[in-house]
């Protein structure tokens, strides 16, 4: 790698022998001593965009119409049938828990409240979490199964996810608009990047820690391993991977205020604009409503996830 | 040809066993090769077999490799070397849909520690062997109710493993195993957390089940008492060797070693041995005196005549079934078989 820095840098001396009659170039780093990375990179993605740019635009579009779509269906709707179906969803997927039912009418309803302006934009927003859950679910699960069965995959696996948490969102931020432009879609992107790792570590996880001899005692009586994948693992890893679907659902929440600055509508550009002009009444006021969004996400993911754990588990709930 | 055959297996636990393998056959015992290489031993090298049949019972001091034993036969783990055979079929060769078919309708198993599905009722778990064989619900959970009511547990049916108690959960996993009615039972301390009453109502089905239903069975027993009520033959294990096989009183009149002796220490030796086994043959019998004599039948054990022996300070005449006179066991002959050590 040395070699091929130094022979493609602009800065190397005109010879080698040079190197070994004057040693100045160990006093500071050397300007040829630096790999091209940098090049590469940028020629690899744009092949990349000019190869298989329609792959990206179709998914772009087929993932944009969806959200256009259901933004304006419940743009569409009358405010307080939206309210009202908020509160049932929730009411039935608690197992009729009032208490969080009622906490959750009282977010819905503080977000019209706090100012008529955030009740579509929290549309928005709903729309490019939820979008980017399914996307999380559909992938992350299925992964987080396989991590769980082959120790390789696992081995192959977690260095990326490790990648996925560590790098800073900004970084992912730039490509996703130069392969999806601007708008829902980078957004959708940078939700799945930032917030499937949990959940796959928490699908894997789940899976594993199922006591190993109720799986001996499924493989014993001869289930084949789609029998004890369905029958006997997921159901036992269940409160696990719910676990994961809520910390994904908070993490994707995070990270759709975060895209607002690349031009993704929704509540967290109103947090921008309060920056940038300086106007502290209007950034706290559109923190409070993403905090309200926050609970409501919050209340309905974890109950759903109590509700399925004391059906599973018969047992009362567990202390997260 | 055995029903079960198992042939020179190792087994060693830990991430190279292949590499440890060589010093294992060299003789290296178990706390060797744990302290040189961190691999533990599991089975040093076992062979045995099993007749149709028959009621095997396997005992060992805790981590001897009773349960390590008991999972080869159905696959649940892997030799390192050696061979196991069911009824012929070498395990290791069956591909992966075989080996299901085989689990399914060959053999089922007890666990240790029960293994019961918690997400599951009492009926779906004891139903579970049939659902897998994809039998109707209708239909499996008619046997399934057959079996809980069969370990006594009718009424519970409905509940979830998490609510019984640990003898409770034991037979629920006994009833799971009775289910699928196979041929080889695996018995992993099958009776371990029951109440001595409920235990020995279930020793008691057990060999009822055996003397009409013949099935081969595997048992795994910490309990002396009962590995000589139940087995037919016994083998004992000691850090994964298996130092003797044997009927139960081959193994109490000839323990093969130390540890074998210490095992069979306490066992009520007047419960296990029958008359014909340490009686005189009438042939070799010439001084024994005869006026004070006993009748015995040859298949009475010590226990069931002592008393009257004592009683009259006698000494015994063994009979067979027709009356035949078989041999006699002097007074002396007696009090020693007893108290040998
Ligand atoms: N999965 C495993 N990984 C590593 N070592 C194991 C494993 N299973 C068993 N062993 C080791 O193998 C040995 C035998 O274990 P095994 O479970 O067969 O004992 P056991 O005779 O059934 O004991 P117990 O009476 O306590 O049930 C023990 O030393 C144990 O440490
Ligand atoms: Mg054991």
């Amino acid at each position: 790698m040395v070699v091929v820095a130094y022979t493609t840098s602009k800065y190397r001396p005109e010879s080698v022998s040079v190197l070994f009659t004057d040693f100045s170039w160990l006093g500071n780093w050397p300007k040829w001593l630096d790999l091209p990375l940098m090049p590469f990179l940028n020629d690899g993605f744009d092949k990349l965009i000019r190869e298989y740019g329609m792959f990206f635009e179709g998914i772009n579009n087929f993932l944009l119409g969806l959200y256009t779509d259901m933004k304006n269906f419940m743009v569409g709707l009358p405010w307080p049938i939206l309210m009202i179906s908020v509160i049932a969803l929730c009411y039935f997927v608690s197992g009729r828990n009032t208490g969080t039912t009622i906490m959750v009418a009282f977010c819905v309803f503080f977000l019209g409240f706090l100012s008529p302006r955030y009740w579509d934009k929290c549309i928005m927003t709903t729309c490019i979490v939820v979008i980017g859950m399914l996307l999380c679910l559909i992938i992350g699960i299925p992964v987080g199964i396989l991590m769980a069965r082959n120790k390789k995959v696992r081995n192959a696996i977690l260095p990326i996810l490790d990648l996925m948490q560590t790098i800073p969102s900004f970084c992912y931020l730039i490509p996703g608009i130069l392969l999806f432009g601007l708008g829902a879609v980078p957004a959708i992107f940078a939700i799945f990047v930032y917030a499937v790792p949990p959940l796959i570590r928490l699908t894997d996880l789940g899976i594993r820690l199922v006591d190993k001899e109720v799986v001996e005692a499924a493989e014993a009586f001869g289930a084949s391993k789609k029998q004890k994948l369905w029958g006997v693992q997921l159901p036992l890893a269940l409160p696990n991977i719910m676990q994961g679907v809520n910390q994904c659902t908070m993490m994707s929440l995070a990270m759709v205020v975060i895209a607002s600055m690349i031009g993704t509508r929704g509540i967290g550009d109103e947090v921008l604009l309060g920056l940038q002009q300086l106007n502290v009444g209007m950034a706290t006021e559109a923190g409070i409503a993403i905090v309200l969004l926050a609970i409501i996400f919050d209340r309905i993911t974890q109950s759903y996830g109590e509700k399925i754990q004391a059906r599973t588990h018969n047992k009362k709930k567990l202390i997260l | 040809m055995s029903k079960i055959e198992i042939k020179n297996v190792y087994k060693i636990f830990g991430d190279q066993p292949s590499k440890v393998l060589p010093m294992v056959k060299d003789g290296a015992t178990k706390e060797e090769v744990l302290e040189k290489t961190g691999h533990t031993i599991g089975l040093d090298n076992v062979s045995l077999s099993i007749e149709e049949g028959e009621t095997f019972v396997c005992m060992g001091l805790s981590g001897s490799g009773k349960s390590t034993l008991i999972r080869h036969i159905n696959r649940l783990i892997d030799p390192t070397s050696g061979e196991v055979s069911v009824e012929g079929t070498n395990v290791m060769n069956l591909d992966q849909k075989q080996l299901i078919e085989f689990r399914r309708h060959k053999m089922s198993m007890v666990f240790q520690r029960f293994g019961l599905f918690p997400h599951k009722t009492v009926l779906e778990n004891v139903g579970y062997g049939l659902e897998v064989q994809g039998q109707k619900p209708e239909e499996r959970n008619k046997t399934a109710m057959e079996k809980i009511e069969a370990v006594g547990l009718n009424g519970f049916e409905h509940q979830y493993p998490n609510q019984l108690s640990g003898g409770m959960q034991q037979r629920v996993g006994l009833a799971r195993a009775l289910a699928t009615n196979t041929d080889i039972m695996l018995m992993d301390e099958a009776f371990s957390a029951l109440d001595p009453l409920i235990r020995s109502d279930m020793q008691k089905q057990l060999m009822d089940l055996q003397s009409e239903l013949k099935k081969t069975i595997v048992f795994i027993t910490h309990d002396l008492d009962e590995s000589l009520r139940l087995g037919d033959h016994i083998g004992i294990l000691n850090g994964g060797k298996l130092v003797q096989v044997g009927t139960p009183v081959d193994i109490i009149m000839n323990p093969a070693d130390d540890y074998v002796t210490a095992f069979v220490k306490d066992v009520n030796r007047a419960k296990v041995i029958k008359a014909k086994i340490i009686m005189k043959p009438a042939s070799e019998a010439n001084g024994v005196d005869k006026t004070n004599l006993v009748k015995v039948q040859e298949d009475q054990f010590i226990e069931e005549f002592l008393p009257q022996v004592v009683c009259n300070n006698a000494n015994c005449e063994v009979i067979d079934k027709q009356g035949n006179v078989k041999g006699y066991i002097t007074n002396k002959e007696l009090q020693k078989s007893l108290t040998k050590s």
